[in-house]
């Protein structure tokens, strides 16, 4: 077989592999909707988060409109402290706003939910580096079965 | 007694190290110096279609019916638990981290490594590799080199091939067959999988099974012993050490990726 001949064969080939690497980049992987957009960021603290990874999805009536950027424990509190980062198009929660740690389904992932708080003159917007006071943590579903019998044995 | 015990066991760890030994001084003799892609640009272009176009169709229908029946079988399982959305990253995960660059490894030693062994074994055997030192060609910059080049770069393309596939197939039985939500499938699998994480050291794995494979592959044709008995044995030699160094190194490469 002449050269060119094989030229457009291993041409076709390469291209064939590029656009595979699309595939997995831009459909599986979905790269291009983290981290590029500009966010800012919030604290809130919480006695308990459950299962809540860094990554994990913010959602207002499950839109996501950010991700979990880091979770460390506060270290005089002993109580874990969540840094969320939130896409900047969205920048205008009142400080009245107050976050839920929920799960998806009774299985599912464990995300945080955040219900917008009400709005008048004397309420500001939150802004970069501002905390979150409303909290409410995660439900460990030991602690609630763990009531559950305690209530049944005072009855 | 003890004695022969003790000197069989000493011939065969000197006769390892002096493999790795050989195959080291190969692959120095083949890499040394930038490689001549603009000046052996037809030897190049004709491994590439050797090593990676041919090994195409092998590994497009495997990747398929791998995507398959991954979705098949995951599917089964999921639903008892009413999880059918975790079908698409299920699939994808475990083809872009695992199955996609040691199954493509697994099959490339099979077609393309199998394949360079046998033509270089006969090579040697029919004089042709003397021949071109006589000529003052040397054959690791003639021979060995661009095979070696075309095995590292085309595998990791073929193992990137194999995942794609595999995951449209995945999509075509749970989706198409098994009624999974079409949306559920792709966005389940976007927030699942990371692209630093999961792609690129799926990709970072494939390259190392390549350059393994495929030195391998080449030592094992250069050191035939030159008869036919001698090449039908480093043929069966080159998938046999290549297939276990593949699960083996992948056993390491996956604690050090995913398991801290």
């Amino acid at each position: 077989m002449t050269t060119r001949k094989l030229e457009i064969l291993v041409g076709a080939f390469v291209a064939l592999s590029i656009a595979a690497l699309m595939l997995l980049a831009l459909k599986v992987a979905n790269a291009g909707v983290a981290g590029s957009d500009q966010s800012y960021q919030l604290l809130a603290t919480f006695d308990n988060i459950g299962g809540l990874k860094v990554r994990s999805p913010v959602k207002v009536g499950g839109v996501v409109v950010g991700r979990v950027a880091n979770i460390h424990l506060d270290p005089e509190q002993f109580q874990p402290v969540v840094t969320l980062e939130i896409n900047s198009s969205y920048n205008n929660f009142p400080e009245t706003s107050s976050l839920a740690i929920l799960t998806s389904g009774l299985l599912g992932e464990q995300y945080i939910g955040l219900q917008p708080g009400f709005v008048d003159e004397n309420v500001e917007i939150l802004g970069n580096g501002d905390r979150i006071e409303d909290t409410k943590s995660a439900i460990v579903l030991e602690e609630l079965i763990g009531q559950f019998l305690f209530n049944r044995g005072n009855q | 007694m003890i004695l022969d015990k003790l000197q069989q066991l000493g011939a065969a760890t000197l006769e390892t190290i002096q493999g790795f030994g050989r195959a080291t001084l190969m692959l120095a003799g083949a890499l040394w110096g930038r490689p001549r892609f603009v000046k052996a640009w037809p030897l190049y272009i004709k491994q590439f279609y050797v090593v990676g176009v041919l090994s195409l169709l092998i590994i497009v229908v495997s990747g398929l019916f791998i995507g398959m029946v991954l979705a098949l079988q995951g599917y089964t399982v999921l639903s008892k638990f009413g999880a059918e959305q975790m079908l698409g990253p299920l699939v994808a995960l475990s083809l872009l981290r695992e199955l996609g660059p040691v199954v493509t490894a697994l099959l490339f030693a099979g077609r393309a490594g199998s394949a360079l062994t046998a033509e270089i074994g006969l090579m040697k055997a029919t004089e042709q590799l003397s021949g071109m030192e006589m000529m003052a060609v040397d054959p690791l910059r003639r021979i060995i080199a661009p095979r070696l080049w075309a095995g590292v770069i085309c595998m990791p393309l073929l193992a990137m091939i194999f995942t794609a596939v595999g995951i449209l197939g995945g999509h075509l039985v749970g989706v198409d067959w098994l009624g999974v939500d079409a949306g559920g499938y792709w966005s389940a699998m976007q927030a699942n999988v990371d692209f630093e994480q999961d792609v690129l050291n799926g990709i970072i794995k494939s390259t190392v099974f390549a350059f393994l494979v495929t030195v391998i592959a080449l030592h094992k044709g250069f050191d035939a012993v030159p008869t036919s008995e001698g090449i039908s044995r480093a043929t069966t030699q080159t998938v046999v050490t290549a297939s276990l160094a593949v699960l083996g190194f992948d056993f390491v490469l996956t604690a050090v990726m995913f398991g801290g």
